[in-house]
């Protein structure tokens, strides 16, 4: 096995950059092949799949220490902005570093200022998570609904064959009313779920081919579909 | 089975019933002009059982008389709009629409005396689509009075369409009503500061939801056209102006807006009787501002869901439409121009019952014949 290693430079980054392969190409994991140094010196590779640095004095094998490990980190780091001079990554962290006002750090803060309650129950389903997750984990949604509504308004990936897309007919998702479903389909003759009638759609006005029930591009369309109607009661079975 | 469900022939028979009690009521007059029409109407609509006798609903409707003495110097003018073509090859469907459209306008009976084009021919602006457009067009036996929309509009600025079909901006009088075709959708240059090529500024605009484009506008230059065109005629004329976009201001999102509407309804308020047809919404849609009367036309395409806000009070939604059926919610129509001037707007709407939305009713605010109301509204 291979002693060469490779690290992502810094967490906030690799959580934003990997995030962005969802729905669409999953499946294909990405790999990132080192080159190999002359002096049998250590190699990092920066998640990014492409940059990787020679570290001089350090032999395959060997462990850094942490602040060998921080000057790689930034070293690369440099390079990946050198290398892309327009992603303004920062404003997310930064995003993601603020405080937030409701939820349980809500809470939690209310109870700081003296404000909430004097006692909250003990116990996390998935143990601590900080603010920072949480703006994390809203910008995985996000970006997930972002591809859904590219896929909603592109014929092609949609696998259409007469340049026909959803937002033709329903743009900003309007009068798909995810929020009916399931429902009796008469017109199918048959319970339908909402994917029931993207795959409808995606047959017959865009002629295409239906997706599988787990194929992450109509998972995407349902996300943003979904999201369009956020606050609208479930009314299941409307007509 | 559900209380209240009836089957396929207890319908039928309902409305076979209905169509004959119907009959005993329409007076001989009409009763020919329904037997005239009928047989190519229905053929035209490809009606099948139970809806086959709706076209009763058409001639009782001509039976009552307008506001204002006869219909005698009344006449009809008929329209197709928003047939978004791609080049057959691409989309046959669309295709198949126009040529319904041209289908029912030519079965017409009478004849209408032209038909308007409420612009949307192509999809994408390309020579192919608009060239497909116009060869289908030829058909059409009354003569035809195009209008640009933006999808004809974006790609090459209008080169093509021109080329085809001349000036977008002009005007005609017929039967002593003055009738102006304005080109309502400009926009404000969006795409050389993001350097897009001309099929990226097409396909932008070419979208409802986003939020890219500028907003439609007549512009100064094209106000400035229409009032000296104006200044010719008698105010207290009737005067029909068709607009591709809604002179008025709907939704903003969804381009269904003219940005300078207010100051070309100032152009329009010292005329007696104003009609403004416009395309762009593939909707029934009724408006009235001030003495400014507004209607909307149907697409053959695909009909547009109303806007979340901002519907005109006026409006009675049609029906949504059942995504199961191709045509519904699509359509044609006729306006027939009254003496008074104002307009009585037929929707042509394909495998439905027709519907009129009156010049009285929208005269009266909606208080006098008003259309049949809505049971399935947009979500």
């Amino acid at each position: 096995m291979s002693t060469r290693v490779k690290v992502c430079a810094a967490l906030g980054l690799a959580v934003i950059v990997a995030g962005v392969a969802v729905a669409t190409d999953q499946g294909k994991k990405p790999s990132h092949s080192l080159p190999e140094a002359k002096d049998g010196n250590l190699v990092v590779g920066l998640c990014d799949g492409e940059t990787a640095l020679e570290v001089p004095g350090v032999k395959e094998g060997e462990t850094l220490t942490q602040e060998q490990a921080q000057q790689v980190s930034d070293a690369l780091m440099a390079e990946w902005r050198r290398k892309n001079p327009d992603t303004h990554w920062d404003e997310e962290l930064q995003l993601a570093q603020a405080s937030a006002s409701s939820g349980a750090k809500g809470v939690k803060k209310a109870i700081e200022r003296g404000e909430g309650p004097t006692e909250v129950q003990s116990g996390h389903v998935y143990k601590q998570f900080s603010e920072r997750d949480e703006k994390i984990w809203q910008a995985s949604i996000d970006q997930f609904i972002q591809e859904g509504n590219r896929i909603f308004h592109d014929a092609q990936a949609l696998g259409g064959t007469i340049s026909v897309s959803c937002d033709m007919c329903h743009p900003d998702a309007s009068n798909t009313h995810p929020e009916t479903y399931p429902k009796y389909q008469v017109q199918l003759g048959r319970v339908a779920l909402l994917r029931d009638m993207i795959n409808w759609c995606i047959e017959n006005p865009v002629r295409g081919k239906p997706l599988p029930d787990d194929d992450e591009k109509i998972k995407a369309l349902e996300a943003y579909i979904l999201a369009q109607r956020k606050g609208v009661a479930l009314e299941y079975g409307k007509h | 089975m559900s209380r209240g469900h009836k089957s396929v022939e207890t319908k039928y028979l309902e409305e076979r019933a209905e169509f004959f009690t119907g009959l005993k009521q329409l007076s001989r007059r009409s009763f020919i002009k329904l037997a005239g029409i009928s047989a190519g109407l229905a053929a035209a609509k490809g009606l099948t059982t139970p809806v086959s006798f709706q076209l009763i609903n058409v001639a009782a409707a001509q039976d009552h008389p307008p506001e204002s003495g006869s219909q005698d110097q009344s006449f009809n003018f008929a329209y197709i709009s928003d047939t978004h073509l791609y080049d057959r090859t691409v989309n046959d469907r669309f295709v198949r629409a126009i040529l319904k459209a041209v289908d029912d306008v030519n079965a017409l009976d009478p004849p209408p005396d032209f038909v308007l084009f409420g612009g949307d021919l192509a999809q994408l602006g390309q020579q192919k689509e608009l060239d497909l457009g116009k060869e289908i067009l030829k058909s059409l036996k009354a003569p035809v009075k195009m209008m640009v929309g933006e999808h004809d509009w974006f790609l090459d600025m209008g080169e093509h369409w021109q080329a085809l079909f001349g000036q977008p901006q002009y005007s005609f009088d017929h039967k002593g009503v003055h009738f102006v075709t304005l080109m309502s959708v400009q926009e404000k240059d969006f795409w050389t500061a993001r350097g897009m090529t001309s099929m990226q500024r097409m396909q932008t605009v070419a979208g409802l939801d986003n939020g890219t484009q500028s907003r439609f506008e007549v512009g100064e230059e094209g106000r400035t056209w229409l009032k000296q065109d104006l200044a010719q005629v008698d105010q207290k004329a009737p005067l029909v102006i068709f607009s591709h976009s809604p002179l008025y201001k709907y939704y903003r999102p969804w381009n269904f807006w003219t940005e300078d509407a207010d100051e070309v309804q100032t152009i329009l308020q010292p005329f007696a009787h104003v009609t403004v047809i416009h395309g762009h919404t593939h909707q029934l849609l009724t408006n009235r501002i001030g003495n400014i009367h507004f209607h909307g036309m149907l697409s053959t395409a695909w009909p547009w869901p109303y806007a979340p806000m901002g519907l005109p009070t006026l409006t009675v939604q049609m029906n949504r439409a059942d995504p199961f059926d191709q045509f519904d919610g699509c359509g044609d129509g006729q306006e027939q121009v009254l003496e008074s001037g104002l307009v009585d707007k037929l929707y042509n709407l394909w495998d439905r019952n027709p519907m009129t939305v009156r010049a009285s009713y929208v005269a009266s605010s909606g208080t006098k014949h008003a259309p049949p109301a809505t049971l399935f509204a947009s979500y």
